[in-house]
């Protein structure tokens, strides 16, 4: 019975629930318990920030302590979003500011942020404690030096790999003196130069300092001395990891190393010499994240490194490691659940070091526990692909890159449906896949029959007709986000699953062939979703009704179409079709 | 009337269209909706910057394929972490040089020289002057110039000092100096 438990006693009970998927089902439930729930609900996720409004959210949940937003489109990471298109912070912040004055967390994704949200942020936000700004950009170090300034129960800062304006590395110096609470520092996305004294004194006095990933600047002969004032170290970003070899600046290191019994992840390892990858080797033993991403070294020192490692479980690396590195990979790190390869050399017409599926398939082979897999290489095979869902049915996460677009088979010349098909078949539980090479409706019928967890499909260059697009759309139960460009789909498929696209965050479609007509269509049948026409070449009724917009973003929201728009941007609306038509 | 505004394709306006690139070339969106067969993307769009370019054309296609927005899938970001060391090891480093005396400076690229004795034989070539034997007591004897750089400290240092593959990647600029300036460098003093 609805009213067998007082309410605190549901409060109580409901505090436990730390899923937002779990506090939503029990919102649900009733009225009672949705009152209940949401009066006690602390932790929000917002995946889209233009699904909901700043209002809104205040309203229905009036004692938030931690926020996490998420603005652009994924595809905007490859400049496929024109600058200008939105997720601007500062109406959230000045909403929240006013509502939610114990705010203690601000974690955003894509968003653009101001310094002046940032300072808003250090002002009104008395316990503000963690600020993690990943891939976002607009603001400035002022903005920064607002935030370490004012928030003196700041725990946790964290700039992942955000565009900031760098105008000097003095934002550092603003945290005060008497300021120790500090347990994660991620600057490693800046350029300037901080006061490295002040970076010291920093680290000192902040004895929970956990995390510390600094910036390319800082010069591989200082990190010891920081290495030595945070023995408790977990998380370790270096700067430039290169000098001139001297055995001073080794043993300095070695020891310093040595002193952090703590430490599980590495990173930075810009320009790379390789004589001085030795002085980490004591405490690879225990490291279980590398993030080889920037280190140009070669493949028999990654080698000598990661044999160092037998606890590994995510490593990201370039493609230097080669297929040999990767069969050493195989055997030394069984462990092994993440592993990300980059291109080094992504714009060249040859290849210039020796990773080819192979390497991808040895893993798959040797390493039970790999879920999560992003892979850029230059050739593929079916055989290659069946092989690797054979090998790895636990496989989670899947997103394959080959360079050339459409590249078949290159033992074959087939295309790649068979392959990828394998994957979707034996690899059940997988949620986000990352299609390339040569593809055509095949692969969306094996998708759309097998792929019944994915969460989050891309695809690029690929298919035949809208027949491809209708098996994902009404296959794939999962699916909540769905990102396209440079496809051959259409109309007939969009209009025909329209109902489906209320059921997902978004859907991103770029040079395709959907037309302006069935946009108007799409957003007049669906009140519920904004369906958005992307168009740089100007407003989209100046061409004929059968030209395919260049760019369409549709989302779900409950928010009414954006008011913030810029003039590339049209909401196709009930409205606007009855004008317009 | 909008009624009248024909459509693109009619007027074939793509004909008249001022563009950058080579003439024949297409734009590289893959706007088809043909499933493209290797022949086509592969060979067909490379094959064709490769004869405009051999044709002698000044406006020479790029040595890499011609790129599509946002393909691969990289974030910039990332990009300009890794790749801005790469393509300094493709375009050369280039230092100026300076001539104590000479009108205007001249630009020199290190990577392409094996040595010293190689720069030093360009050097003279460019500035029609002997520098001289190095000894690493007294400097550059037997000519009133001696070169020297400026390294990234800011420091006028004498040439020849440092090894090689050092003083490439340490050396900002370099400057040819004359006379009794040049000579006071070198002294054992």
């Amino acid at each position: 019975m609805a009213y067998s438990f007082p309410e605190e006693v549901l409060e109580y009970v409901f505090a436990f629930l730390s899923s937002d998927k779990d506090r939503n089902a029990v919102s649900l439930v009733c009225k009672s318990w949705y009152e209940i729930e949401r009066w006690c609900r602390r932790r929000i996720f917002i995946g889209n920030c233009y699904a909901v409004s700043p209002q809104i959210v205040i309203r229905r949940f009036p004692e938030v302590s931690a926020v996490k937003i998420k603005g652009k489109p994924h595809f905007a990471d490859f400049n496929l979003v024109p600058e200008g298109w939105g997720a601007y912070l500062y109406p959230w912040i000045s909403a929240m500011a006013r509502s939610y004055p114990w705010l203690e967390e601000i974690k955003l994704k894509r968003m653009v942020v101001t310094d002046e949200s940032l300072e808003l942020i250090s002002k009104s936000f008395k316990n503000f404690k963690v600020l993690v700004l990943s891939s976002c950009e607009g603001f400035t170090t002022d903005g920064l030096a607002s935030i370490a300034a004012n928030c003196r129960n700041l725990r946790e800062l964290d700039l992942k790999e955000s565009e900031v304006e760098d105008l000097s590395g003095h934002w550092l110096s603003h945290f005060p003196d008497n300021f120790t609470s500090l347990v994660s520092l991620n600057m490693s996305c800046l350029g300037s130069e901080v006061s490295f004294s002040a970076l010291e004194r920093l680290v000192s006095r902040c004895p929970n300092l956990k995390t510390l990933r600094l910036n390319r600047a800082v010069p591989i002969e200082k990190l010891p001395s920081l290495l030595r004032r945070a023995p408790q170290l977990v998380e370790f970003g270096t700067g430039a990891y290169s000098a001139e070899i001297r055995t001073d600046i080794f043993s300095n290191l070695v020891e310093a190393f040595s002193g952090c019994k703590h430490l599980k992840s590495l990173s930075g390892f810009w320009d790379v010499v390789p004589a001085y990858l030795p002085a980490m080797y004591n405490v690879c033993s225990r490291i279980t994240s590398l993030n080889l991403s920037y280190a140009t070294v070669q493949s028999p020192d990654l080698v000598e490194l990661i044999s160092q490692c037998p606890n590994l479980k995510c490593l990201w690396v370039l493609d230097y490691i080669e297929d040999a590195g990767l069969k050493a990979l195989s055997s030394y790190c069984k462990d092994l659940q993440e592993l990300r390869v980059f291109p080094s050399d992504p714009y060249g017409a040859e290849p210039n070091v020796s990773l080819t599926e192979q390497g991808l398939v040895t893993v798959s082979a040797g390493c039970p526990k790999l879920q999560s897999v992003l892979y850029f290489c230059r050739q593929m095979s079916n055989a290659a692909l069946i092989a690797i869902a054979r090998n790895r049915p636990n496989l989670i996460r899947f997103r394959l890159c080959i360079i050339e677009p459409q590249a078949p088979d290159y033992l074959t010349l087939e295309p790649l449906d068979t392959g990828f098909g394998a994957i979707v078949e034996h690899c059940k539980q997988l949620r986000r896949l990352s299609l390339s090479g040569l593809l055509t409706d095949r692969v969306f019928e094996y998708i759309g029959t097998h792929a019944k967890k994915l969460e989050m499909l891309s695809i690029a260059f690929a298919g035949d007709s809208d027949l491809g697009l209708h098996y994902v759309l009404s296959g794939c139960e999962s699916l909540r986000k769905l990102e396209i460009r440079d496809c051959p789909f259409g109309d007939k498929a969009l209009l025909a699953n329209a109902a489906k696209l209320e059921t997902m965050r978004s859907l991103w479609m770029s040079s395709c062939s959907v037309s302006y007509g069935a946009c108007k269509l799409l957003g007049q049948k669906m009140p519920r979703l904004n369906v958005e026409v992307i168009d740089e070449r100007g407003p989209p009724d100046s061409r004929p009704e059968t030209c395919p917009v260049e760019k369409l973003y549709v989302y779900r929201t409950v928010a009414g179409p954006r008011v913030d728009k810029p003039d590339f941007v049209w909401t196709m609306d009930e409205d606007a079709a009855l004008r317009l038509s | 009337m909008e009624g009248v505004m024909s459509h693109e394709s009619d007027l074939n306006l793509k004909a008249t269209e001022l563009r950058l690139g080579l003439p024949g070339t297409e734009e590289s969106t893959a706007k088809n909706n043909k499933r493209a067969s290797p022949e086509l993307v592969d060979d067909g769009q490379l094959f064709k910057l490769e004869s405009d370019a051999k044709a002698g054309d000044r406006e020479t296609a790029p040595a890499s394929k011609a790129q599509i927005v946002g393909w691969p899938p990289l974030r910039s970001y990332w990009k300009n972490n890794v790749q801005s060391k790469k393509t300094e090891a493709e375009t050369g480093n280039y230092v100026k040089v300076s001539m104590d005396g000479a009108p205007y400076l001249r630009k020199i690229d290190l990577k392409i020289y094996m040595g010293y004795s190689e720069l030093f034989k360009a050097l003279e070539n460019m500035f029609q002057l002997t520098i001289g034997e190095y000894s690493e007591r007294e400097g550059y004897k037997g000519s009133d110039y001696a070169p020297a750089y400026e390294d990234k400290d800011g420091d006028l240092m004498l040439v020849g000092d440092v090894p090689w593959e050092m003083f490439m990647s340490s050396c900002k600029r370099l400057r040819i100096m004359k006379g009794s300036e040049a000579t006071g460098l070198g002294c054992g003093a």
